[in-house]
């Protein structure tokens, strides 16, 4: 049992390092080559407009609601502390 | 309880709806043909940056009622507005960079709208400094700043038609397609109630300060 386990173990490592192996190979391909574009070739990469659409409409709601909560929070301190205040001047009869 | 707090559950309420009915009005909307999904982001972008230049432009005027007039409520309304112009310009500083990003292949140009914008929003940024930490008399000097921030306003709505730009002209609005109108209207009608929401609150807590003041002073007397 130990042995079959001890097997599967080396298998596996094997596989990750053959895999990393392929994949750094790739990269570096990938690195070491620069081609320029010809004249027939078509260009087709594109910034995905969808997370700055999603970003862009996320800012306005969260801006916006924490601009009120910010503000509700202000006016609830000072009505309280404003309440506070008149209660003491209108113990002192004024 | 007073007009003014009674109307600011009624408007954020609309408000609410009219938002939460927005991207699906906005998603009616054609894409435009040459920046296709990305345009969207003029529904919520244009009026913001419409009711940046309308509450600079207000803010300018209470500043300027109020330095001749002096009165508490100009003031409250002058520094309401100028807190909510610096909170669209932000928003909308934020916004464009991410529409420029797409459309332009870049974050930001130093062109007139974008740079004008900038320093429209700073000026209302030295405003709010001003008033925190201005110390007394501050309102005065302040009203000055706002009168001369809202003075950028037009340079800001004319310099995509001055000036060579890459932003849009404002020829943009009134000519878009009655599928593109619509939704637009919308967005601009729930930036409208909203704002006005937050004119009033803004308002209610600027008199509300006051009033502690002179309770303060009236205690120490």
């Amino acid at each position: 049992m130990r042995r079959v386990w001890r097997a599967v173990r080396t298998g596996m490592v094997t596989a990750g390092l053959a895999g990393f192996g392929l994949v750094a190979s790739l990269a570096a391909q990938a690195e070491t080559e620069f081609r320029p574009i010809e004249p027939g070739d078509l260009m087709t990469e594109q910034l995905p407009a969808t997370p700055l659409v999603f970003a862009a409409y996320a800012v306005v709601w969260v801006a916006l609601l924490l601009y009120i909560l910010v503000l509700w929070r202000r006016i609830g301190r000072i009505e309280r502390e404003l309440a506070d205040v008149t209660s003491r001047l209108e113990s002192r009869g004024r | 309880m007073t007009l003014g707090s009674r109307l600011i559950p009624i408007l954020l309420g609309i408000s609410i709806v009219m938002f939460g009915a927005a991207p699906f009005v906005i998603d009616t909307a054609p894409y435009e043909s040459s920046m296709g999904l990305i345009q969207r982001i003029f529904y919520f972008h244009v009026p913001v940056a419409i009711l940046l230049l309308v509450t600079g432009v207000l803010c300018g005027v209470a500043s300027a009622v109020y330095l001749a007039k002096r009165t508490l409520r100009s003031d409250a309304l002058a520094v309401s507005l100028a807190e909510i112009t610096f909170v669209f310009g932000s928003i909308v500083l934020v916004m464009g960079p991410l529409w420029a990003r797409k459309a332009w292949g870049v974050w930001w140009d130093w062109e007139p709208r974008l740079t004008l914008t900038l320093v429209m929003w700073m000026i209302f940024g030295a405003y709010l400094l001003l008033r925190r930490f201005g110390g007394p008399g501050s309102e005065v000097l302040a009203a000055a700043v706002g009168v001369f921030g809202s003075v950028l306003v037009p340079f800001v709505y004319w310099s995509v038609n001055m000036w060579r730009t890459l932003h849009p002209k404002t020829s943009v609005v009134p000519s878009l397609p009655a599928p593109m109108m619509g939704p637009f209207l919308w967005c601009m009608a729930a930036f409208v109630v909203f704002t006005i929401a937050l004119v009033i609150i803004r308002m209610r807590l600027e008199l509300c300060r006051a009033a502690l003041e002179r309770a303060y002073v009236l205690l120490e007397d």
